[in-house]
Formats: C-alpha cells, sequence, structure tokens
C-alpha cells in the first residue's frame, strides 16, 4: 500500500473503538488536522481522549473506522507510522532502573539512531526539558513533573513529524508548564511538526491550539478554532458600573434593548447584559455607550467579558470541565491490556 | 492500575468502629482481612499448592529407586518425601504474612492504621495470624492426600495430630520471620528476593535423603546446620518411623529457637518502626 | 555498525537494555544464580547414593548426571525470568514505549532471545565453575562438550520464546506461575535422577515422549564422551524451537491488539 499524500497531517474517519469490557469508548469520530497545525482534544474523563490518542499512535487497533497519519494507515501501516510520530502518553512510559541519559540513549537506538548522533540528540533534549543535572539519576528517583518532561523529550528523539501528547502538562509546575507550551509551540511553527494533544485545562488549549474538538462520550461534540467556538456560543457581556448607585434602574433600562440582563453577571453596583447574538454583529461598545450617554447616564467603569471555552464546554456537554466525571471515571485510567 | 494486584479486597472491612474493640478483636478483623487477602488472589497461592505436589508426585516416581539404596528408611519414597507438602506450606506462609504486611506498609495502610485507635502490632499478629491459619488448612488437605494415597502414617492418630501441630509450628515460625522481614526492610520487592533463599533452605536439608545416605560430605555439614533439617526430620519421623523421642525434641527445640527469634525479631523491628514516626 | 538493518538495531537495543539490568540490579541478578545452584547443590549432594542403585548405568559419576540437568534447567529457566521482565515492562507501561519506538515489534522479541542466550552463556559457565568444585567428572572431548552447551543453549530460546508468548498475551507478572509450572513439569518429567530404563509407570510413558528427555540423554551421552542419539536430540530441539518460535510471534501480534 502507498503512502496516500506526502505531508504530516492527520486524517481521521469513522474511527470506532468498542472495547470488549466496556463501554464504546470512541464512536465514531472524524478529525482533519493539517500539517504544523496544534490541535487541542478536549474532554472530560472518560471521554475517549486516550483512547482515540491511543489508536492513532498505533498503540491500539480500532474496531472500526480509518485513521492515516501523515498518510500511513494506522490500520495496515503501522511501521511506517511509528517511524513518522512521536508520543507521550497520559501514563508515563519509564524504567526506573535506567537513568535519563540512558532512556535517551535506549530510545534512539530502538528507532535506529546510534553514536555520536544518538549523543549529542540526547544532550541536546536533556537541555530542551531542563534535565541535564539529573541526567544521570536512575529515573525512579524522579518527581512526576521531571518523568514527564523524561518522556516528553523521549517523543522527541527522532525527530517525529508529528507528535501526540496526552494531557502533556498534568502534573507540572507553572513555570514547567508554560515551557512545554513554548516548545510546543516552537515544535509547529519551526520545524512544522503536527500537533495532537489532549489536555483537561480549557487555558492550555485556548492558548495553544490552533483548532480545537471537544469529545464527549465518545462523540465529538464541537470543533474548530477556539475564538469560532466562542463565538458560536454568544456574544460578549458588557458590565457597566454607573456614577450614582441610584441610576441603575435607568441604566437597566437603556441596556435592555442590546440584550438579554444577567442580574448575577456582574459585580455588585453593576448592570450586566449578554449582547444579542445578531445584535452584537452590529452593536459595538460604542454603540451602547453612545446610547447611555443619550439617556443622560454616567459611567464610572465598563468592562467586557468574553466567553470561554468553558462557557462553549457547558453548552455542548451540558457540564463543566473542571471536575466534570464521567459515571465510568473510575475506570478511566487506560489500563495495559 | 497496579493497585489491582495489590490491594486486597477487604480493606472495607476496616470500619472506623473498630477502634474501641479490643486487640483481640483488632486482631480477628485483621487477619480476617488477611485471610480474604491472601484467598482473593488464586494466583498467589496456586502455585503454593501446586508446587510440592508436582515435587512430591513427580519425585516420588522419579526416585522411587531409591528405596533400593540399603537402609533407605521407608518402603515408598512418597512416603518418604510428604513431609515436603508441610514443608511448602511453611514457606508460603513466609510469602503470605510478609507480603501482605509489605504490601500494608508500602501503600500506606499500616500508617493509616496508625493514626487510628488499632494497633499496629494487631496488624502484624493479624498477617502472622493469617498466614497460620491457611498454612493449618493446607495441612490439613495434605494429611488427608496422604491418606488417600495410602501413605501409612507410623505414629498413628494421635501422632497424625501432632503432626498437624508440628506443622502449624513451623509455618508460625517462617511467618514470623517473613513478618519481621517485611517489617524490617518495608518492600515487598526486597522480601521477594529472599524467597530464593528460603526456598535454598528446604533443598539444602535432609529432604531428599537421610542424613546417614548423603554420600557428599559437605552436604551433610551443610544439613547439620540448617534449621529446616531437624523440622524435615520431625515431622517425618512421625509419618514413616513412629515415635523418635529424639527426632521430635530436636525439631522442637529448633521450633522454640525459630519462633523465639521471630517473636523477638519483629517486636525489635515494630517498636524502631514506630519511633521513627 | 551503522550499517546493520533497523530491526537488528532495535533488537540490539532490547538486548543491551536486559543485559544492563540483569547486571545492574541485584534484585535481577541473585535469583538468577541461585534457584539453579541450590537445584544442584540440593541433588548432588543429596542424592549421590542413588547413582549405585542396581541398572544405573552412566559412566560418569553422579555430579555428572545431575550437573546436566542443572545445565539444561539453567537455560531453561534463564528463559522464563525473562518473561517476568516482559510482564513487567507491560505492568509499568514501559512496553508502551517500546511498542511505540520500533518499527518491527518483532525485534523486541529478538532482542529478549539475545539477551537471554547471552545471560544463559554466563550462567552456564558459572554452574559449570560450582559443578568443577564440587567433583564434576568430564569424558567427552571438546568438541563433544561444545555440543553439549549447543544443546543446552538451545533450550535458553526455547524458554524464552514460551516465556515471550506467554507474557505477551497475559501482560501481568502475577500470571508468572501458568509461564512456569508448565516448563517446571517438562524438566521434571525426564529423566532427572535415574536414566530412563529405570522409571517406571506413567512417569516413564511420559518421559519418553518428552523432548527435553532426549535433549538430556544427549546431552549427558556427550558429557560422558558416549554420543548417540544426538541426532534424535537435535530434532527435538529445532522442533520444539520452531512450534515455540510460532507461539512466540503470535504472542507479539496478540499484545499489538490488545493495546500494548
Ligand atoms: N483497556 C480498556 N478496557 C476497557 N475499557 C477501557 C479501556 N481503556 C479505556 N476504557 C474506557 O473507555 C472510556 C474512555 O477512556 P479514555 O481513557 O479514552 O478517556 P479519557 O478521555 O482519556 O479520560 P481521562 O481524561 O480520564 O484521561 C472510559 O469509559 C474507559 O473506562
Ligand atoms: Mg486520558
Amino acid at each position: 500500500m502507498q503512502r496516500s499524500s506526502e505531508d504530516n497531517g492527520i486524517e481521521v474517519r469513522g474511527l470506532v473503538k468498542q472495547f470488549k469490557t466496556g463501554p464504546k469508548a470512541v464512536d465514531g469520530i472524524d478529525i482533519d488536522v493539517a500539517p504544523g497545525e496544534i490541535y487541542g482534544f478536549l474532554g472530560p474523563n472518560g471521554a475517549g481522549k486516550s483512547t482515540t490518542v491511543n489508536m492513532l499512535v498505533t498503540l491500539l487497533p480500532p474496531t472500526a473506522g480509518r485513521a492515516t497519519v501523515a498518510g500511513w494507515d494506522i490500520s495496515t501501516q503501522g511501521p511506517d507510522v511509528r517511524k513518522t510520530i512521536g508520543a507521550a502518553l497520559q501514563a508515563v512510559a519509564l524504567d526506573n532502573f535506567l537513568t535519563a541519559r540512558e532512556h535517551l540513549r535506549l530510545i534512539a537506538a530502538l528507532q535506529g539512531i546510534t553514536g555520536p548522533r544518538a549523543r549529542t540528540r540526547a544532550d541536546e533534549l536533556l537541555h530542551r526539558v531542563g534535565l541535564e543535572e539529573a541526567a544521570d539519576r536512575k529515573v525512579g528517583g524522579f518527581s512526576g513533573g521531571m518523568k514527564r518532561r523524561l518522556d516528553l523529550a523521549l517523543a522527541l528523539v527522532h525527530e517525529p513529524r508529528v507528535l501526540f501528547l496526552d494531557e502533556p502538562t498534568t502534573g507540572l509546575d507553572p513555570q514547567s508548564r508554560t515551557s512545554l507550551w513554548e516548545e510546543v509551540r516552537r515544535l509547529a511553527r519551526e520545524d512544522g511538526v503536527t500537533v495532537f494533544l489532549t489536555t483537561q485545562y480549557l487555558e492550555e488549549a485556548d492558548v495553544l491550539a490552533d483548532r480545537v474538538g471537544i469529545i464527549n462520550r465518545g462523540v465529538i461534540v464541537a470543533e474548530g478554532t477556539p475564538a469560532a467556538l466562542k463565538a458560536e456560543i454568544g456574544a460578549p457581556t458588557i458590565e457597566i458600573v454607573p456614577t450614582g448607585d441610584d441610576d441603575r434602574v435607568a441604566m437597566s433600562r437603556v441596556l435592555e434593548q442590546f440584550g438579554e440582563l444577567h442580574p448575577e453577571a456582574g459585580s455588585p453596583g453593576s448592570v450586566a447584559v449578554r449582547l444579542d447574538q445578531d445584535l452584537a454583529k452590529r452593536a459595538s461598545l460604542v454603540t451602547i455607550i453612545r446610547a447611555i450617554d443619550e439617556a443622560g447616564l454616567q459611567v464610572a467603569e465598563v468592562r467586557q467579558h468574553d466567553p470561554s471555552l468553558d462557557d462553549v464546554f457547558l453548552a455542548k456537554t451540558g457540564r463543566t470541565l473542571e471536575g466534570a466525571t464521567d459515571a465510568e471515571a473510575g475506570v478511566a485510567e487506560p489500563v495495559a491490556r | 492500575m497496579t493497585t489491582a494486584v495489590a490491594a486486597p479486597t477487604a480493606r472495607g472491612v476496616v470500619n472506623p468502629h473498630a477502634g474501641s474493640a479490643s486487640l483481640p478483636v483488632q486482631v480477628l478483623v485483621l487477619a480476617r482481612r488477611s485471610i480474604k487477602g491472601a484467598l482473593s488472589r488464586p494466583q498467589g497461592y496456586m502455585p503454593a499448592v501446586i508446587m510440592p505436589l508436582l515435587l512430591l508426585t513427580i519425585n516420588s516416581s522419579g526416585l522411587s529407586d531409591a528405596t533400593r539404596i540399603p537402609g533407605f528408611p521407608a518402603d515408598r519414597f512418597l512416603d518418604f518425601l510428604l513431609v515436603i507438602t508441610f514443608m511448602q506450606a511453611a514457606l508460603f506462609a513466609t510469602s503470605n504474612a510478609g507480603l501482605g504486611l509489605a504490601r500494608d506498609i508500602e501503600e500506606g495502610f499500616m500508617d493509616r492504621l496508625a493514626l487510628t485507635p488499632m494497633r499496629t502490632g494487631a496488624l502484624v499478629t493479624a498477617q502472622i495470624s493469617g498466614a497460620v491459619v491457611i498454612a493449618f488448612g493446607a495441612a490439613i488437605v495434605y494429611i488427608i492426600i496422604g491418606l488417600a494415597t495410602q501413605v501409612d502414617f507410623h505414629s498413628g492418630v494421635l501422632g497424625v495430630l501432632l503432626l498437624l501441630v508440628l506443622a502449624t509450628w513451623t509455618a508460625f515460625c517462617f511467618a514470623a520471620i517473613g513478618a519481621w522481614l517485611a517489617l524490617r526492610s518495608g518492600s515487598s520487592e526486597a522480601l521477594q528476593g529472599i524467597f530464593p533463599l528460603l526456598f535454598a533452605s528446604l533443598f539444602l536439608s535432609t529432604l531428599n535423603m537421610p542424613r546417614d545416605l548423603i554420600e557428599a560430605e559437605w552436604f551433610q555439614v551443610v544439613t547439620r546446620f540448617n534449621p529446616v533439617s531437624y523440622m524435615v526430620d520431625g515431622m517425618r519421623s512421625l509419618i514413616i518411623t513412629g515415635w523418635d523421642g529424639r527426632a521430635l525434641l530436636e525439631m522442637v527445640a529448633v521450633l522454640a529457637l525459630v519462633s523465639g527469634i521471630g517473636i523477638a525479631g519483629c517486636a525489635r523491628a515494630l517498636r524502631r518502626r514506630q519511633a521513627q514516626g | 555498525m551503522t550499517t546493520m538493518p533497523r530491526f537488528l538495531l532495535a533488537a540490539r537495543a532490547v538486548a543491551w537494555r536486559h543485559l544492563y539490568k540483569w547486571i545492574t540490579v541485584p534484585a535481577n541478578f541473585m535469583p538468577t544464580f541461585i534457584f539453579p545452584l541450590i537445584f544442584f547443590g540440593g541433588f548432588a549432594g543429596a542424592l549421590g547414593r542413588v547413582g549405585d542403585v542396581p541398572g544405573f548405568d552412566y559412566d560418569a559419576n553422579y555430579t555428572s548426571w545431575i550437573f546436566v540437568f542443572s545445565l539444561l534447567q539453567t537455560c531453561l529457566f534463564g528463559g522464563l525470568a525473562t518473561g517476568f521482565t516482559i510482564a513487567g515492562d507491560f505492568q509499568s507501561g514501559f512496553a508502551r514505549r517500546l511498542m511505540l519506538a520500533v518499527a518491527d515489534r518483532r525485534s523486541i522479541l529478538l532482542g529478549y532471545v539475545m539477551s537471554t542466550f547471552a545471560r544463559a552463556a554466563v550462567m552456564s559457565a558459572v554452574v559449570t565453575g560450582v559443578a568443577a568444585l564440587t567433583g564434576l567428572e568430564v569424558l567427552g572431548s571438546v568438541a563433544e562438550l561444545a555440543a553439549m552447551y549447543a544443546l543446552a543453549l538451545c533450550l535458553s530460546i526455547c524458554g524464552t520464546l514460551w516465556a515471550a508468548g506467554v507474557m505477551f498475551r497475559a501482560r501481568d507478572p502475577q500470571l508468572g506461575p501458568a509461564m512456569q509450572i508448565p516448563m517446571f513439569i517438562a524438566i521434571f518429567l525426564a529423566p532427572v535422577y535415574v536414566p530412563l530404563d529405570l522409571l517406571e509407570g506413567w512417569l516413564h510413558a511420559v518421559a519418553s515422549v518428552n523432548p527435553i528427555t532426549y535433549v538430556m540423554q544427549a546431552a549427558r551421552d556427550l558429557l560422558a564422551g558416549h554420543p548417540h542419539d544426538t541426532s534424535i536430540a537435535v530434532y527435538a530441539i529445532a522442533g520444539l524451537m520452531g512450534l515455540l518460535l510460532v507461539w512466540a510471534l503470535t504472542g507479539v501480534r496478540a499484545a499489538e491488539r490488545a493495546g500494548g
């Protein structure tokens, strides 16, 4: 079988995974990731994120459907897929009795990289993930964050064209998280690496991903750029604090014409309105201020709240992401069997 | 993902009210948990049941010619070797008590217990008792197997009862040693490294040949210094000889010594562990 | 070196890690020696008189008789120890790294076979050394001894293939006994203590059809300098290796399907 295209994108069609003992973890999903794009895959515990990743990295054969990674079919061209990709899975895959450097050398050798090239590559990656000092210590004594960073380095050993990261920043301190974000961005922008990244953190998807897919119970419920998704949910909320407390009723009356009032949305003493969908396209902040001005009211403070991915998530799945758990969440951790 | 391996199912047995219970009740509750935990892992105990029976079957057939050595004390090698099952049950008690306790330490169950009014000493006692109860059950099964295969117990009914007592005591010795090692190391991995040595102690004893028929001198010396030889000879005498006062006395002396060492070791290790906090 | 095909490079890397861990982790290192030596010491030491029973017909002494058994057991069980490494990797998740990193997963199997073979060679030397200290009698020529070691090391390959086949399927060290017990039975249902002719009843019947019996007999004959029936042993071991290779390769497939 031949490679269907030369690029390093990901194409998923009707992918299904039905576990023998368990739910349909992935229930017919379609995904397209363009070469060099960072795709954020969001979902609550047990939604099917890891299952999808495991299928795409050829660790888990799909029940139905097909997918290509960099043009290679995951079901029939596994060896070629593996040569092209790097992956850092949700559970770090390390050997406690080897040092960080030994890990890098081992993985390099498994990929067919040996000798001085492997050595320089190991040094380079140790530097990049900030593990130079710990390079020759056995991994068993590493902290969770150090293990995660080493796991990421292992994913990068052979300069993969497509990178899969399953919740890469879980357990990292804020500083390591930011530097990982920068690294991922650099890989995508400078090296043109395609990144498929699952996360629990909306913020992460928001700042990092070019496009986001939201999966819930094995089904993709929303997809698009973070901005588009937010826009789809609705317009911003405008919150106005009048100068005088007595003006609040009058202020409410003015704002009513722009959308639905949200008494609980703003801080005390303010009036908040969620702009109407179609109105939001025409009415800018200026229009509103002008209307207030015409009514002879004084404004002390104006705030605009854009909808967050959290709102998107709530709207699409009926629950909030942070703290959301599926019924099966107890066994959501994929086990090696 | 490893919890499924190690977590004894009966965690829930320890209820918050147990703290107000007396020490014997605490031990009872925890011992039941230990037994349940051990029995809920057939992959853990099946080999310990199967291996001795296997060795018994194979060796009693493969070594049946050994009975033709002049002066061999039994008519059948099976009768001679039946004692291996009781010894294996005892070795198994080491792993039950030791590994059970080591896991409790590793998983923090022992520390959690220390926060309740329950005594950690109760946990140690319970793990040992649990292991001994299982060994006792196994010994009964092995005696039944012996009877079914027409082993001629020369010491009669009383001897069989004494055999049961001695087998259980032997298991206690090994369980106490296992618990001691677990308390000292606090690691199931370290403990697993000990088993080969226990296994060696069994094979480097008079298990396969009476001492006076052993040709190699170095091996004679080894068996003389190996306490397991005396356990083997004592229990075996009840099966193939009858009432051999000397063998029995030697065995009881060794058992008393080893259990004393085991208990003292446990107490010391427990105190040290508690002192560390 | 760099011209080595990727497949072999990967296998070599797997083998390197396995041997490296064997040497550097005492918990891995000690048991590999202790068990064979326990059996050797226990049997050779205790059972010397068995060599005197009527009909026991072997040119070298009883220590040599048991030595061959210990040698074969060392090699066979060395393979089983590898099964635990494989299962442990699946449990710790490291197997996923291996499965992800190599293009062709059969290279993992080859790597383990290679490292276990090397380890068995070292262990064979140790067992031989200990046996030499306790009175091993060698009557065969160098070539005959080489043939004996070759047979033993083939058994190491058999052990690895068997263990890998089980553990690529089970992926759980707790199921170790399911892997050990059949091999334990297989090697003990052979003329361990006395010649095949002296075995009686069911044991004689079973041992007569056990391929390991023929390997053991041939190895003993080689040690005693009277090789005969070596070709049967070669067929037996070749057949065994072939069957177990299929078993191991289908095991690798099973692990791939299950989602290492
Ligand atoms: N090996 C398996 N066998 C059976 N069921 C499984 C297996 N792996 C996952 N599942 C089930 O599939 C569903 C999806 O799991 P998956 O791990 O893909 O979720 P996830 O989105 O990655 O969740 P999390 O955020 O917790 O990582 C869950 O209901 C889980 O219980
Ligand atoms: Mg997941």
